[in-house]
C-alpha cells in the first residue's frame, strides 16, 4: 500500500536519479508486536531496505514463501533485507506461521 | 488416535474443570499462573526428550523453538508473578497435567526413529490444540489481573503459531 511507505516520492526520485545505487534507497519499517507484522502490507522499490523490528519477547523470522529471503529476528532487535526484484512477495514467520505479511516491490 | 490422548485428556479435564468452576468458583489468578507455567514446562521437557532422541532436522528445529519459546513465556510469567507479588498455587489441573505428561514421556521413551518423530509431533499438535482451547475458553476469561490476562493472550497467539508449525511438520509423516 502506497500510504505505508515512508516518503515514496523522494524514494522514487532518488531511485530515478541514481539507478541501482544501494545507499540512496529508503528503509521501509515494519514492526513486530504481539505476533503481528505491522503494517501487514507495505510497498517498496527495488534497492530499498525492508527492516523488521521485533518488539516481542520471542524470536521471529521473516521468511519469503518463494525462498527469496529468510531472516531471523531475535527479541528486541532489528534485521533488514534489501529487496532486489520486482513483484509481490508473501512472507511469514517460520516459528509462528499465523504471522503473515506482504511486500509489493516496484521498479 | 493414541498420540492425541494427552491433549484430549487435557481438553476434557479443563472443560470439566471449567464446568465445575462455572458452578462453583473460577480458577484464581495464582492457580491460572500455576497451570500456565506447568503447561509450558511440560512442553519444554517434551522438547528436551525430542532433542535427545530425534535425528530429523525439522523435528529438531521445532523442538528447539518449543524449548526457547516456552522458556521465554515462562520467564515472563515468573517476572509478572514476582512483580504482582503472587505465589502460583498448585492445583488439581496442574497435578493431572504433570501426571499425564510423565506417562506420555514414558510412552515416547520406548520409541525411536520415525516412529518417535511421528508420535512426538502428533502429540505436539494435540497438546497445543488442547492448551489453546483451555486458554481461550477457561484461563483467559477467568483471569482477573489485566497484565496476567494480557500475557495469557500473547501466549495464546504464540501457541497458535506452534500449533500451525507442528501441523506443517506432522504433514511430513502422513
Amino acid at each position: 500500500m502506497r500510504r505505508d511507505r515512508i516518503g515514496p516520492t523522494l524514494g522514487a526520485l532518488l531511485v530515478a536519479l541514481v539507478p541501482g545505487a544501494a545507499g540512496a534507497a529508503e528503509v521501509v519499517a515494519i514492526r513486530i508486536e504481539k505476533l503481528a507484522f505491522t503494517p501487514a502490507e507495505v510497498s517498496a522499490h527495488v534497492g530499498d531496505a525492508v527492516e523488521w523490528r521485533n518488539d516481542d519477547f520471542v524470536t521471529h523470522t521473516a521468511t519469503a514463501r518463494d525462498g527469496s529471503w529468510d531472516v531471523t529476528i531475535p527479541p528486541h532487535e532489528s534485521r533488514r533485507v534489501v529487496v532486489k526484484a520486482e513483484g509481490k512477495f508473501e512472507y511469514f514467520c517460520k516459528f509462528h506461521p499465523n504471522m503473515v505479511g506482504r511486500i509489493s516491490v516496484q521498479r | 488416535m493414541v498420540f492425541a490422548r494427552i491433549g484430549c485428556a487435557f481438553a476434557a479435564l479443563l472443560v470439566a474443570s471449567g464446568m465445575a468452576f462455572a458452578q462453583e468458583a473460577k480458577p484464581t489468578d495464582p492457580q491460572i499462573a500455576h497451570i500456565a507455567y506447568t503447561a509450558g514446562q511440560i512442553d519444554i521437557e517434551a522438547a528436551q526428550q525430542a532433542l535427545q532422541k530425534s535425528k530429523n532436522k525439522d523435528v529438531i528445529a521445532f523442538a528447539k523453538n518449543m524449548e526457547q519459546d516456552h522458556k521465554a513465556v515462562n520467564d515472563q510469567a515468573l517476572a509478572l508473578v514476582k512483580k504482582l507479588n503472587v505465589t502460583p498455587e498448585d492445583n488439581d489441573i496442574s497435578r493431572s497435567l504433570s501426571k499425564q505428561a510423565a506417562a506420555k514421556r514414558a510412552e515416547l521413551a520406548k520409541l525411536s526413529g520415525a516412529a518417535f518423530d511421528k508420535a512426538y509431533i502428533d502429540n505436539e499438535v494435540a497438546y497445543h490444540k488442547a492448551v489453546n482451547s483451555a486458554l481461550s475458553k477457561t484461563l483467559i476469561p477467568s483471569a482477573s489481573n489485566a497484565e496476567l490476562k494480557s500475557l495469557l493472550m500473547t501466549g495464546l497467539k504464540i501457541f497458535e503459531g506452534h500449533e500451525q508449525h507442528a501441523e506443517h511438520v506432522a504433514a511430513e509423516f502422513k
